[in-house]
């Protein structure tokens, strides 16, 4: 058991350096020219930490195991615990053969969920790895062994472990349930609206002020019912913290629980005295943060707001009803096709209705053909258009748009006064001009693409009827320079492509 | 390793943190998800130690299982989210000219 305490200096190099493949793999992605090198750099981190864990802590017998037949062979023979290491290679192959399986065939679209499941399962296996530290304290070094003077000897564990411990499982719970909460919530095996519990503020306050009067309390008496119940209250918490919150508030709560994914591996460094565990957590946890922090003024809301759930109810339902006998002009695919071919610019302005219709590959054939018509045609993302950070432009890479064509709000926003025509497909709130200008709006304040100052805007969507997700009707439907195309987004631009012809 | 040092490694780290991903660019704020994902599976140090280690009584052995559930699920993570990071990756590409 020795062996666990005493780190050779080489050890805890290879954990450093482990960190640093680390570091290196975020930066690569500051560039999608240098992002696939920094892929291989954190697969060669990871690759270092395993190994290095694998070799130092080998499974086996009793260092000072005696042979009964060969005596003479007693000291300092380490006979290797062959069964536990084929299951510890069988344990990686299984999560390996499941991982790429469905790393191969995810769709892109599927790709929040994806993220969601992959973090509940960073909760999770943080919560087992607290559990099986407190069950097993010795075999990760943070205890003394008590021989009491009644009962069996056990491992009293270090104060300052008690406390990172009990953080671990209770950032691993609420990450795990949290994540699946949003898994199901992207997945649509659960409504997206937001579901309100009555006194659900003085419920969470309630579990957070129980849950740190039992870490205070188990680091004082390493009480197995205080650990067992933190575990509990933090599933218990992590799933009620995100019922209420609604659909397209889920960016931020996908960056937040990223955040804690890495906050846990980072408690659970501390625990394990592990630099590479803490460097990553840190790092993870602070791009969740930072990620939660842009989707957040993407949106014009405080993180606080976005957490306390409920936006985007049915609070809105009768603004939107009210407005809809205002006269809007109807456009025809052959319409949009003609004042698009005529067109010096065109900007393509994607939201999470082209994710759901898939119209991506549509789409990009679309540009082709109005480049051909010596279009200039360019793609404007807002940050929280889609359900994820970045989620549109997967997408638009997927369908194999040259990332140089698409450009952020920031970027492009300056452009759409000197644009013939905006072509909005699947986006809604983050075109509205009342969050510019209307102090009553839900939304105002968020920052907004200036669609309405190009010449013509084309606007698919389903329907006149519906809503965004904020529940306030679009004023942009009603303008003059508004033609609005309703249809389903994938059909409507293939119908377009026809007509380009 | 005392806990001033892991803490001054862990604060250093944040701030690390902070300005290599304020350089991310927006475009690839998804595969920076989904390879910050694969990257804090490095849990499965953690749950590596479990699953090898001798323990004492009832405890040890479910401290063992609980390990080696770990290591699959943090394997799962690892493999899936570097693989489904390259495949997103390698969907970006420059404008022919």
């Amino acid at each position: 058991m020795e062996h666990a305490n005493s780190v050779s200096p080489w050890v805890s190099l290879a954990y450093l350096v482990a960190g640093v493949c680390f570091i290196l793999a975020l930066r690569g992605l500051s560039s999608p020219v240098t992002s696939q090198r920094g892929n291989r750099f954190g697969m060669i981190g990871m690759a270092i930490a395993v190994v290095t864990t694998l070799v130092t802590h080998m499974p086996g017998k009793d260092l000072n195991y005696v042979p009964a037949r060969h005596p003479e062979y007693s000291i300092l023979a380490f006979a290797p615990d062959w069964l536990t290491v084929a299951e510890i290679v069988g344990a990686i192959a299984l999560g390996a053969a499941i991982g790429l399986v469905t790393a191969r065939r995810i769709a892109m679209t599927a790709m929040p969920q994806l993220v969601a499941a992959f973090h509940s399962l960073v909760g999770l296996a943080a919560v087992l790895v607290a559990c099986a530290a407190f069950l097993n304290p010795l075999a990760f070094g943070i205890a003394e062994m008590v021989v009491p003077m009644i009962g069996d000897p056990f491992g009293s564990i270090h104060p300052v472990s008690r406390i990172e411990m009990a953080l671990g499982v209770a950032i691993g719970a609420i990450t795990f349930s949290g994540s699946v909460i949003a898994f199901l919530k992207l997945n649509g095996t659960m409504s997206g609206k937001p579901i309100l519990l009555p006194m659900r503020h003085a419920i969470n306050l309630g579990l957070l002020v129980a849950i740190v009067a039992l870490i205070a309390s188990f680091t004082q008496t390493q009480s197995p019912a205080s650990f067992w119940t933190i575990t509990v209250l933090s599933f218990v918490i992590g799933f009620l913290l995100i019922v209420p919150i609604g659909g397209a508030d889920m960016p931020v709560v996908v960056s937040m629980l990223n955040s804690y994914s890495g906050w846990a591996a980072a408690a659970m460094g501390f625990t394990l005295h592990n630099s590479a565990m803490i460097i990553t957590g840190a790092l993870v946890g602070s791009s969740g943060a930072i990620l939660s922090y842009i989707m957040c003024r993407a949106m014009n809301r405080s993180f606080i707001s976005v957490i306390a759930g409920g936006f985007g109810g049915d609070s809105g339902g009768p603004a939107g009803a009210a407005a809809s006998d205002r006269p809007w002009k109807r456009g025809s695919a052959e319409d949009a096709a003609f004042l698009m071919s005529q067109a010096e610019q065109v900007v393509i302005v994607p939201g999470y209705g082209m994710a759901v219709a898939q119209a991506q590959h549509a789409l990009r054939e679309m540009g082709d053909k109005l480049k051909a018509h010596g279009v200039r045609v360019k793609y404007a993302i807002h940050p929280v258009a889609g359900r994820m950070p970045g989620h549109m432009n997967v997408l638009l890479a997927e369908a194999n748009v040259p990332y140089d064509d698409v450009f952020e709000l920031e970027d492009i926003n300056s452009e759409f006064a000197q644009t013939d025509v905006a072509f909005v497909i699947g986006a809604n709130d983050v075109t509205n001009p009342a969050a510019k200008t209307d102090k009553s709006s839900p939304i105002y304040g968020m920052p907004v693409l200036d669609v309405e100052k190009a010449k013509t805007v084309l606007f698919i969507k389903r329907s006149m009827g519906g809503v965004g997700y904020a529940g306030v009707d679009n004023e942009l439907f009603y303008r003059d320079n508004t033609m609005m195309l309703l249809a389903d987004a994938k059909k409507m631009v293939e119908e377009i492509v026809k007509a380009l012809d | 390793m005392d806990f001033i040092s892991i803490l001054s490694i862990f604060v250093l780290a944040c701030f690390v943190g902070y300005y290599v991903v304020w350089s991310v660019t927006p475009a690839l704020h998804t595969p920076l998800m989904a390879v910050t994902n694969a990257i804090s599976s490095v849990i499965i140090v953690g749950a590596l130690i479990a699953a090898a280690a001798v323990g004492l009584g009832n405890g040890g052995t479910v401290s063992k299982w609980l390990g080696l559930l770990a290591v699959v699920l943090a394997s799962i993570n690892i493999f899936g989210g570097f693989a489904v990071t390259a495949r997103m990756l390698a969907m970006y590409k420059k404008k022919v000219r």
